[in-house]
Protein backbone atom coordinates (compact mmCIF):
# COMPACT_ATOMS: atom_id res chain seq x y z
CA UNK A 1 0.00 0.00 0.00
CA UNK A 2 1.27 3.42 -0.90
CA UNK A 3 0.22 6.34 1.29
CA UNK A 4 0.86 9.93 0.29
CA UNK A 5 0.29 12.94 2.51
CA UNK A 6 -0.31 16.13 0.53
CA UNK A 7 0.44 19.40 2.24
CA UNK A 8 2.75 22.34 2.08
CA UNK A 9 4.23 21.93 5.51
CA UNK A 10 1.62 23.49 7.77
CA UNK A 11 1.22 22.23 11.34
CA UNK A 12 -1.90 20.22 10.51
CA UNK A 13 -0.05 18.46 7.67
CA UNK A 14 2.69 17.38 10.06
CA UNK A 15 0.07 16.18 12.52
CA UNK A 16 -1.55 14.06 9.81
CA UNK A 17 1.81 12.57 8.88
CA UNK A 18 2.41 11.64 12.52
CA UNK A 19 -1.02 10.01 12.77
CA UNK A 20 -0.46 8.07 9.54
CA UNK A 21 2.82 6.69 10.85
CA UNK A 22 1.19 5.70 14.12
CA UNK A 23 -1.71 4.01 12.33
CA UNK A 24 0.66 2.09 10.06
CA UNK A 25 2.71 0.96 13.05
CA UNK A 26 -0.35 -0.05 15.09
CA UNK A 27 -1.90 -2.00 12.22
CA UNK A 28 1.44 -3.55 11.35
CA UNK A 29 0.72 -3.22 7.63
CA UNK A 30 3.36 -2.81 5.00
CA UNK A 31 3.06 0.69 3.64
CA UNK A 32 5.23 3.19 1.93
CA UNK A 33 4.53 6.63 3.40
CA UNK A 34 5.49 9.67 1.42
CA UNK A 35 5.00 13.37 2.08
CA UNK A 36 4.26 15.47 -1.01
CA UNK A 37 5.03 19.16 -0.65
CA UNK A 38 5.23 20.08 -4.33
CA UNK A 39 2.26 22.34 -4.96
CA UNK A 40 1.93 21.31 -8.62
CA UNK A 41 1.60 17.65 -7.64
CA UNK A 42 -0.88 18.46 -4.89
CA UNK A 43 -3.11 20.39 -7.25
CA UNK A 44 -2.87 17.73 -9.95
CA UNK A 45 -4.71 15.42 -7.58
CA UNK A 46 -7.56 17.96 -7.62
CA UNK A 47 -7.03 18.74 -3.95
CA UNK A 48 -7.84 22.30 -2.84
CA UNK A 49 -7.65 22.04 0.89
CA UNK A 50 -4.73 20.65 2.76
CA UNK A 51 -3.77 18.34 4.31
CA UNK A 52 -5.02 15.60 2.02
CA UNK A 53 -4.49 11.86 2.11
CA UNK A 54 -3.93 9.67 -0.93
CA UNK A 55 -3.97 5.89 -0.67
CA UNK A 56 -2.79 3.95 -3.72
CA UNK A 57 -3.24 6.95 -5.98
CA UNK A 58 -6.76 7.76 -4.80
CA UNK A 59 -7.65 10.84 -2.75
CA UNK A 60 -9.48 9.57 0.32
CA UNK A 61 -9.64 12.75 2.39
CA UNK A 62 -8.96 16.45 1.99
CA UNK A 63 -8.81 19.34 4.42
CA UNK A 64 -8.95 17.22 7.54
CA UNK A 65 -6.48 15.92 10.09
CA UNK A 66 -7.71 12.35 10.40
CA UNK A 67 -7.36 10.65 13.75
CA UNK A 68 -5.33 7.47 14.18
CA UNK A 69 -8.49 5.39 14.53
CA UNK A 70 -10.08 6.90 11.40
CA UNK A 71 -6.86 6.19 9.52
CA UNK A 72 -6.79 2.61 10.74
CA UNK A 73 -10.33 2.15 9.43
CA UNK A 74 -9.32 3.45 6.00
CA UNK A 75 -6.20 1.36 5.80
CA UNK A 76 -7.83 -1.76 7.25
CA UNK A 77 -10.34 -1.73 4.41
CA UNK A 78 -7.57 -2.29 1.87
CA UNK B 1 -29.35 33.03 34.72
CA UNK B 2 -25.72 33.11 33.60
CA UNK B 3 -25.23 36.45 35.32
CA UNK B 4 -26.59 34.98 38.54
CA UNK B 5 -24.18 32.08 38.25
CA UNK B 6 -21.27 34.46 37.69
CA UNK B 7 -22.36 36.58 40.67
CA UNK B 8 -22.68 33.51 42.85
CA UNK B 9 -19.27 32.15 41.84
CA UNK B 10 -17.41 35.43 42.19
CA UNK B 11 -19.05 36.83 45.33
CA UNK B 12 -20.23 33.76 47.26
CA UNK B 13 -17.85 30.95 46.30
CA UNK B 14 -14.67 33.00 45.97
CA UNK B 15 -15.88 35.46 48.59
CA UNK B 16 -14.84 38.54 46.62
CA UNK B 17 -16.32 41.91 47.39
CA UNK B 18 -18.76 43.23 44.79
CA UNK B 19 -17.06 46.60 44.65
CA UNK B 20 -13.51 45.25 44.37
CA UNK B 21 -11.56 45.28 41.10
CA UNK B 22 -10.81 41.59 41.44
CA UNK B 23 -14.45 40.76 42.08
CA UNK B 24 -15.51 42.67 38.97
CA UNK B 25 -12.76 41.04 36.92
CA UNK B 26 -13.63 37.48 38.01
CA UNK B 27 -17.33 38.06 37.53
CA UNK B 28 -16.73 39.45 34.04
CA UNK B 29 -14.46 36.52 33.18
CA UNK B 30 -16.89 33.81 34.33
CA UNK B 31 -19.93 35.38 32.73
CA UNK B 32 -18.30 36.16 29.40
CA UNK B 33 -16.42 32.92 28.95
CA UNK B 34 -19.48 30.74 29.59
CA UNK B 35 -21.79 32.82 27.40
CA UNK B 36 -19.36 32.97 24.49
CA UNK B 37 -18.45 29.28 24.69
CA UNK B 38 -22.09 28.19 24.62
CA UNK B 39 -22.84 30.35 21.60
CA UNK B 40 -19.71 29.18 19.81
CA UNK B 41 -20.58 25.50 20.21
CA UNK B 42 -23.96 26.11 18.58
CA UNK B 43 -22.81 28.42 15.78
CA UNK B 44 -19.82 26.28 14.81
CA UNK B 45 -22.06 23.21 14.66
CA UNK B 46 -24.49 24.97 12.29
CA UNK B 47 -21.70 26.36 10.12
CA UNK B 48 -20.13 22.88 10.05
CA UNK B 49 -23.35 21.40 8.66
CA UNK B 50 -23.57 24.21 6.06
CA UNK B 51 -19.95 23.53 5.19
CA UNK B 52 -20.76 19.98 4.06
CA UNK B 53 -22.80 21.56 1.25
CA UNK B 54 -20.15 24.09 0.24
CA UNK B 55 -16.98 22.16 -0.50
CA UNK B 56 -14.15 23.87 -2.41
CA UNK B 57 -14.86 21.53 -5.34
CA UNK B 58 -18.44 22.75 -5.60
CA UNK B 59 -17.48 26.39 -5.13
CA UNK B 60 -15.00 26.04 -7.96
CA UNK B 61 -17.72 24.71 -10.26
CA UNK B 62 -20.24 27.38 -9.23
CA UNK B 63 -17.77 30.18 -9.82
CA UNK B 64 -16.16 28.87 -13.00
CA UNK B 65 -16.72 31.28 -15.90
CA UNK B 66 -18.89 33.64 -13.81
CA UNK B 67 -18.85 37.24 -14.84
CA UNK B 68 -17.53 40.09 -12.82
CA UNK B 69 -20.03 41.58 -10.41
CA UNK B 70 -22.39 38.67 -9.84
CA UNK B 71 -19.35 36.39 -9.60
CA UNK B 72 -17.71 38.60 -7.00
CA UNK B 73 -20.87 38.73 -4.89
CA UNK B 74 -21.25 34.94 -5.05
CA UNK B 75 -17.59 34.43 -4.25
CA UNK B 76 -17.69 36.72 -1.21
CA UNK B 77 -20.86 35.07 0.12
CA UNK B 78 -19.46 31.57 -0.38
CA UNK B 79 -16.28 32.65 1.38
CA UNK B 80 -18.16 33.33 4.62
CA UNK B 81 -18.87 29.78 5.82
CA UNK B 82 -15.75 28.33 4.21
CA UNK B 83 -12.92 27.68 6.61
CA UNK B 84 -9.60 29.10 5.68
CA UNK B 85 -6.14 28.02 6.55
CA UNK B 86 -3.29 29.96 5.03
CA UNK B 87 -1.68 26.68 3.96
CA UNK B 88 -4.71 25.97 1.74
CA UNK B 89 -4.60 29.39 0.08
CA UNK B 90 -2.27 28.27 -2.69
CA UNK B 91 -3.97 25.02 -3.76
CA UNK B 92 -7.29 26.85 -3.61
CA UNK B 93 -6.02 29.71 -5.75
CA UNK B 94 -4.59 27.36 -8.38
CA UNK B 95 -7.69 25.19 -8.36
CA UNK B 96 -9.92 28.22 -8.99
CA UNK B 97 -7.75 29.68 -11.75
CA UNK B 98 -7.47 26.27 -13.37
CA UNK B 99 -11.26 25.89 -13.35
CA UNK B 100 -11.65 29.20 -15.18
CA UNK B 101 -12.76 31.30 -12.24
CA UNK B 102 -11.85 34.91 -13.17
CA UNK B 103 -8.95 36.38 -11.19
CA UNK B 104 -11.04 39.12 -9.55
CA UNK B 105 -13.69 36.60 -8.49
CA UNK B 106 -10.98 34.33 -7.06
CA UNK B 107 -9.71 37.24 -4.99
CA UNK B 108 -13.18 38.05 -3.67
CA UNK B 109 -13.28 34.51 -2.28
CA UNK B 110 -9.72 34.63 -1.04
CA UNK B 111 -10.42 37.84 0.89
CA UNK B 112 -13.83 36.92 2.32
CA UNK B 113 -12.81 33.47 3.52
CA UNK B 114 -10.37 34.47 6.29
CA UNK B 115 -11.76 37.98 6.87
CA UNK B 116 -15.28 36.91 7.72
CA UNK B 117 -14.95 34.28 10.35
CA UNK B 118 -17.88 32.68 12.17
CA UNK B 119 -15.96 32.56 15.45
CA UNK B 120 -15.24 36.30 15.34
CA UNK B 121 -18.83 37.09 14.30
CA UNK B 122 -20.27 35.00 17.14
CA UNK B 123 -18.02 36.62 19.70
CA UNK B 124 -18.78 40.13 18.47
CA UNK B 125 -22.46 39.27 18.74
CA UNK B 126 -22.05 37.92 22.27
CA UNK B 127 -19.97 40.82 23.50
CA UNK B 128 -21.26 43.85 21.59
CA UNK B 129 -24.66 42.90 20.22
CA UNK B 130 -25.95 42.14 16.76
CA UNK B 131 -25.33 45.58 15.28
CA UNK B 132 -21.56 45.33 15.57
CA UNK B 133 -21.59 41.71 14.36
CA UNK B 134 -23.70 42.73 11.35
CA UNK B 135 -21.41 45.68 10.61
CA UNK B 136 -18.43 43.34 10.70
CA UNK B 137 -19.98 40.79 8.32
CA UNK B 138 -21.48 43.44 6.04
CA UNK B 139 -18.32 45.49 5.70
CA UNK B 140 -16.24 42.33 5.22
CA UNK B 141 -18.50 41.33 2.31
CA UNK B 142 -18.34 44.79 0.75
CA UNK B 143 -14.55 44.84 1.03
CA UNK B 144 -14.23 41.38 -0.55
CA UNK B 145 -16.57 42.27 -3.42
CA UNK B 146 -15.05 45.66 -4.23
CA UNK B 147 -11.44 44.56 -3.85
CA UNK B 148 -12.15 41.61 -6.17
CA UNK B 149 -13.81 43.85 -8.77
CA UNK B 150 -10.88 46.29 -8.64
CA UNK B 151 -8.32 43.49 -9.06
CA UNK B 152 -10.39 42.10 -11.95
CA UNK B 153 -10.50 45.51 -13.66
CA UNK B 154 -6.78 45.99 -13.35
CA UNK B 155 -6.23 43.02 -15.70
CA UNK B 156 -3.45 41.49 -13.68
CA UNK B 157 -3.55 37.98 -15.15
CA UNK B 158 0.09 38.34 -16.22
CA UNK B 159 1.08 39.00 -12.63
CA UNK B 160 0.24 35.43 -11.64
CA UNK B 161 3.20 33.03 -11.76
CA UNK B 162 3.17 31.25 -15.13
CA UNK B 163 3.28 27.72 -13.75
CA UNK B 164 -0.21 28.22 -12.34
CA UNK B 165 -1.68 28.28 -15.85
CA UNK B 166 0.14 25.10 -16.89
CA UNK B 167 -1.25 22.93 -14.12
CA UNK B 168 -3.95 20.46 -15.06
CA UNK B 169 -5.95 19.28 -12.12
CA UNK B 170 -7.84 16.03 -11.90
CA UNK B 171 -11.48 16.17 -10.96
CA UNK B 172 -11.91 15.03 -7.40
CA UNK B 173 -15.05 12.95 -6.96
CA UNK B 174 -17.15 13.65 -3.95
CA UNK B 175 -19.45 11.24 -2.27
CA UNK B 176 -22.93 12.38 -1.37
CA UNK B 177 -23.44 12.67 2.34
CA UNK B 178 -26.44 11.63 4.37
CA UNK B 179 -27.98 14.03 6.90
CA UNK B 180 -26.53 11.89 9.67
CA UNK B 181 -23.03 12.33 8.21
CA UNK B 182 -23.55 16.07 7.86
CA UNK B 183 -24.68 16.35 11.48
CA UNK B 184 -21.71 14.22 12.61
CA UNK B 185 -19.40 16.53 10.71
CA UNK B 186 -21.01 19.53 12.43
CA UNK B 187 -20.52 17.92 15.85
CA UNK B 188 -16.88 17.10 15.05
CA UNK B 189 -16.23 20.63 13.85
CA UNK B 190 -17.94 22.10 16.86
CA UNK B 191 -15.78 20.02 19.21
CA UNK B 192 -12.59 20.60 17.29
CA UNK B 193 -12.95 24.35 16.82
CA UNK B 194 -14.27 25.01 20.31
CA UNK B 195 -11.32 23.15 21.85
CA UNK B 196 -8.95 24.91 19.52
CA UNK B 197 -10.17 28.44 20.27
CA UNK B 198 -10.97 27.96 23.95
CA UNK B 199 -7.45 28.70 25.25
CA UNK B 200 -7.26 31.87 23.14
CA UNK B 201 -10.74 32.84 24.18
CA UNK B 202 -10.07 32.37 27.89
CA UNK B 203 -6.74 34.14 27.66
CA UNK B 204 -8.30 37.01 25.73
CA UNK B 205 -11.15 37.34 28.20
CA UNK B 206 -8.75 37.06 31.16
CA UNK B 207 -6.54 39.83 29.80
CA UNK B 208 -9.69 41.74 28.99
CA UNK B 209 -11.04 41.22 32.50
CA UNK B 210 -7.82 42.41 34.11
CA UNK B 211 -7.61 45.57 32.05
CA UNK B 212 -11.34 46.05 32.50
CA UNK B 213 -10.96 45.94 36.25
CA UNK B 214 -7.75 47.93 36.60
CA UNK B 215 -7.01 50.40 33.80
CA UNK B 216 -8.80 53.76 33.87
CA UNK B 217 -11.55 53.95 31.27
CA UNK B 218 -10.07 56.88 29.37
CA UNK B 219 -6.68 55.18 29.13
CA UNK B 220 -6.62 55.11 25.30
CA UNK B 221 -8.89 58.04 24.54
CA UNK B 222 -6.01 60.42 23.91
CA UNK B 223 -3.95 58.27 21.53
CA UNK B 224 -6.57 56.11 19.86
CA UNK B 225 -9.82 57.95 20.40
CA UNK B 226 -11.72 59.85 17.76
CA UNK B 227 -9.57 62.91 18.27
CA UNK B 228 -6.56 61.32 16.57
CA UNK B 229 -7.17 61.04 12.81
CA UNK B 230 -4.02 58.93 12.33
CA UNK B 231 -5.17 56.24 14.75
CA UNK B 232 -7.00 54.22 12.05
CA UNK B 233 -4.13 53.86 9.54
CA UNK B 234 -1.65 53.16 12.34
CA UNK B 235 -3.91 50.48 13.82
CA UNK B 236 -4.30 48.85 10.38
CA UNK B 237 -0.56 48.95 9.64
CA UNK B 238 0.10 47.37 13.01
CA UNK B 239 -2.57 44.73 12.43
CA UNK B 240 -1.77 43.52 8.90
CA UNK B 241 1.43 41.55 9.56
CA UNK B 242 0.12 40.22 12.87
CA UNK B 243 -1.59 36.91 12.96
CA UNK B 244 -3.83 35.98 15.79
CA UNK B 245 -6.66 33.66 16.34
CA UNK B 246 -9.95 35.54 15.88
CA UNK B 247 -11.14 34.15 19.21
CA UNK B 248 -8.35 35.88 21.08
CA UNK B 249 -8.77 39.12 19.17
CA UNK B 250 -12.38 39.92 19.99
CA UNK B 251 -12.03 40.16 23.79
CA UNK B 252 -8.97 42.35 23.34
CA UNK B 253 -10.84 44.57 20.90
CA UNK B 254 -13.56 44.81 23.53
CA UNK B 255 -11.06 46.05 26.05
CA UNK B 256 -9.50 48.53 23.64
CA UNK B 257 -12.95 50.00 23.04
CA UNK B 258 -13.88 50.12 26.71
CA UNK B 259 -10.63 51.97 27.42
CA UNK B 260 -11.31 54.71 24.92
CA UNK B 261 -10.23 53.43 21.50
CA UNK B 262 -12.80 54.48 18.91
CA UNK B 263 -14.98 51.50 17.86
CA UNK B 264 -14.20 51.85 14.15
CA UNK B 265 -10.47 51.97 14.84
CA UNK B 266 -10.68 48.83 16.98
CA UNK B 267 -12.72 46.97 14.35
CA UNK B 268 -10.35 48.02 11.56
CA UNK B 269 -7.47 46.73 13.68
CA UNK B 270 -9.24 43.41 14.22
CA UNK B 271 -10.01 43.00 10.51
CA UNK B 272 -6.41 43.74 9.63
CA UNK B 273 -5.20 41.10 12.08
CA UNK B 274 -7.52 38.29 10.97
CA UNK B 275 -7.92 39.25 7.29
CA UNK B 276 -4.31 39.30 6.28
CA UNK B 277 -1.10 38.11 7.84
CA UNK B 278 2.57 37.84 7.05
CA UNK B 279 2.56 34.01 6.78
CA UNK B 280 -0.32 34.24 4.32
CA UNK B 281 1.51 36.82 2.18
CA UNK B 282 4.63 34.66 2.13
CA UNK B 283 2.64 31.66 1.01
CA UNK B 284 0.72 33.63 -1.65
CA UNK B 285 4.02 34.84 -3.08
CA UNK B 286 4.38 31.30 -4.52
CA UNK B 287 1.58 32.02 -6.98
CA UNK B 288 1.49 35.82 -7.19
CA UNK B 289 4.25 37.96 -8.60
CA UNK B 290 5.43 40.75 -6.26
CA UNK B 291 3.42 43.41 -8.08
CA UNK B 292 0.09 41.61 -7.69
CA UNK B 293 0.88 40.72 -4.09
CA UNK B 294 1.66 44.39 -3.36
CA UNK B 295 -1.57 45.52 -5.04
CA UNK B 296 -3.53 42.95 -3.05
CA UNK B 297 -2.06 44.14 0.26
CA UNK B 298 -2.51 47.80 -0.67
CA UNK B 299 -6.16 47.36 -1.63
CA UNK B 300 -6.88 45.60 1.66
CA UNK B 301 -5.01 48.29 3.60
CA UNK B 302 -7.06 51.05 1.97
CA UNK B 303 -10.31 49.11 2.50
CA UNK B 304 -9.66 48.54 6.21
CA UNK B 305 -8.73 52.18 6.74
CA UNK B 306 -11.88 53.41 4.97
CA UNK B 307 -13.96 50.95 7.02
CA UNK B 308 -12.40 52.25 10.22
CA UNK B 309 -13.16 55.90 9.41
CA UNK B 310 -16.64 55.02 8.23
CA UNK B 311 -17.49 53.16 11.45
CA UNK B 312 -16.02 55.92 13.57
CA UNK B 313 -18.29 58.36 11.76
CA UNK B 314 -21.39 56.15 11.85
CA UNK B 315 -21.06 54.83 15.39
CA UNK B 316 -20.54 58.30 16.77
Amino acid sequence: MKIEILGMGCPSCRKLEENVKKAVAELGVKAEVEKIEDIAKIVEYGVMSSPALVIDGKVVSAGKVLSVSELKGMMGGK
Amino acid sequence: MLQEFADWLAYSVFGLAKESHLGAAVNFFVYDSIKVTLLLVIVVFLVGVIRTFITPQKVKKWLGGRREGVGNIFAALLGVPTPFCSCSAVPLFIGFVEAGVPLGVTFSFLIASPLINEVAATMLFAMFGWQIAALYIGSGLVIAIIAGVVIGRLKLEKEVEEFVYRIKAKELEEKDMTWKQRADFGVDESKRITWMVLPYLLLGIAIGGLIHGYAPSDFLTGIAGKGNPLAVPIAVIAGIPLYSNAAGMVPIVGVLISKGMATGTALAFMMAVIGLSLPEMIILRKVLKPKLLAIFVLILFVSFVITGYLFNAVLG
